[in-house]
């Protein structure tokens, strides 16, 4: 059997569903660690299902849990409005229809306490299962396993190889690889999930390529 | 490894073992863990399980639209009347099953079974096969593990989402799941826990999924309750030596085969059954206009 029996007894999940609570949850949650820089404000744009059910259900609750920190079997996730108010962040729920979009797809748009905006949209797929298809303008498939690195770099020859060499140096492997640009030449996004834990060095040393713009590390998904 | 169910009992049978032995094997060679690993693990799962089926017996849970407010409360001190039916033991069942259907849907901590809208069968039939037989830790983490391969094989072949396969890829498989655990953990053999779990298929075949305003609670939560008592009906059949004519794997097929004939209005869309009668569509509109 290629199935964990902790798929079928699981996920252990704050109810009532594990498309539109957990799996909301889980979409905020890892947004939350994509944009990984201070933020007061979200804008969760409802797509198809979510747009439909999303009282019912509590994916409005779910998602400022996850927005907040809180991971979908988190006790806390029914009453996450209060715990906004406390932390001062505010968010609002607005329709939205999403061309080809997965029928539970929420954008959600971060805004920054140092100004700006951070853009992250997913899916959620059933039984608490993401994807997250687009990072900041950025197309992606990225569905939050394993740990990942989440490089900003500038497309030039050869960076690539520098990057994954860093990786070789400390005995990491790469699981999967992907990169996107958003033309020739100009800043391109690379997401590499790998089978053991990043350490933080590896961001340390990344950023001091001079053409890598930023360097995130999720370790928690 | 196995794929089906016919696979799971044969290498069952082939090393003389219960399907429980079959199932933890797989699954340490699948993660790369030990036993120790895998229990400690089915123990929070477990854990997560009892609270759940408690947590609404003394009182009532606050729902979206209150439908199933204070079920599980109304049958466990029904359940103590020395008035019933079904006997306490098997009303105390359906109180679990209605606790854990409570607490989901009032936004609380469930183990999905292998969904959230069924989460309250395994745990209700589990508990309450273990009360009787006044069964060992090892008992329940064994019911566990069968009811677990059995669903795994279910979630691959088939389906196990209601907007697929209507309620009986839910509640239906959550029966089948749990009776098949019964039957490993009353003493019986691989073979009856197989026949165990195609009775509570057969039991259910074709039943729909309509949930009233699309919430997870009405008719959700009496499906789990009696689906609890089709898991236990059915593990009876097997233990009494009854022997279903069409093997696991076919009445699975069947299952699914039925779910993707049903139309689009009875799976989970609110289009359809009690959802769709005057009343259905009355509440749907009293809950989300206040």
């Amino acid at each position: 059997m290629n199935l964990s029996i902790f798929d079928v007894l699981g996920p252990i999940m704050i109810g009532p569903s594990s498309s539109h609570t957990a799996g909301a949850a889980r979409l905020a949650y890892i947004a939350r660690q994509i944009v990984s820089a201070p933020y007061h404000h979200v804008d969760f744009y409802l797509h198809g299902s979510f747009a439909q059910t999303y009282r019912g259900h509590g994916t409005d609750k779910a998602l400022v849990a996850g927005a907040l920190g809180m991971r979908e079997d988190d006790e806390r996730l029914a009453s996450s409005f209060e715990m906004a108010e406390d932390a001062k962040l505010t968010y609002q729920f607005l329709p939205i229809e999403l061309e080809n979009a997965h029928e539970n797809t929420v954008k959600m748009v971060f805004h920054l306490d140092a100004g700006g905006t951070s853009v992250v949209i997913g899916s959620s797929l059933g039984g608490a299962r993401i994807l997250i298809s687009e990072i900041d303008g950025f197309p992606t498939e990225y569905n939050a396993t394993s740990p990942t690195l989440l490089i900003t770099q500038q497309d030039t020859r050869g960076i690539i190889s520098k990057i994954t060499s860093v990786l070789a140096a400390i005995e990491i492997n790469i699981g999967v690889m992907k990169l996107s640009r958003k033309d020739r030449g100009s800043i391109a996004s690379c997401i590499i999930e790998t089978d053991e834990p990043i350490p933080d060095e590896v961001g340390e040393i990344l950023c001091r390529i001079p053409q890598i713009h930023r360097v995130r590390i999720i370790n928690t998904y | 490894m196995y794929t089906t169910t016919a696979e799971l009992w044969a290498e069952a049978q082939k090393k003389e073992v219960p399907l429980s032995q079959i199932v933890l094997e797989s699954e340490m060679k699948l993660t790369g863990t030990s036993q120790e690993v895998v229990y400690d693990r089915l123990r929070v799962t477990f854990a997560v399980m009892k609270k759940a089926a408690e947590n609404a017996l003394e009182h009532p849970l606050h729902t979206v639209g209150s439908l199933i407010e204070g079920v599980a409360q109304t049958q466990y001190q029904y359940s103590q009347s020395g008035k019933t039916l079904c006997g306490p033991m098997l009303n105390l069942m359906m109180a679990r099953a209605f606790s854990c259907s409570e607490t989901n849907a009032a936004m609380g901590r469930i183990c999905a079974a292998p969904t959230a809208g069924a989460s309250g069968i395994v745990p209700a039939v589990i508990l309450t096969v273990a009360d009787h037989l006044q069964a060992t830790e090892e008992t329940v983490l064994r019911g566990l593990l069968v009811s677990s391969g059995i669903g795994a094989v279910i979630t691959r072949n088939a389906t196990v989402s209601g907007a697929e396969g209507g309620c009986q890829a839910e509640c239906g498989v959550a029966a089948a799941m749990a009776s098949a655990a019964a039957v490993e953990m009353s003493g019986g053999n691989g073979e009856q826990a197989m026949h165990a779990a195609a009775f509570a298929l057969v039991n259910i075949m074709g039943l729909i999924c309509d949930p009233i305003a699309g919430l997870v609670q009405m008719p959700c939560a009496q499906r789990n309750a009696s689906q609890a008592m089709n898991a236990m009906l059915s593990a009876d059949f097997a233990l009494a030596g009854q022997k279903c004519p069409i093997p696991l794997d076919e009445v699975i097929d069947a299952m699914y085969k039925t779910g993707k004939m049903l139309p689009m209005q009875l799976r989970e869309t609110a289009l359809g059954g009690i959802a769709a009668t005057p009343t259905g569509k009355r509440l749907a509109t009293q809950i989300f206009t206040t």
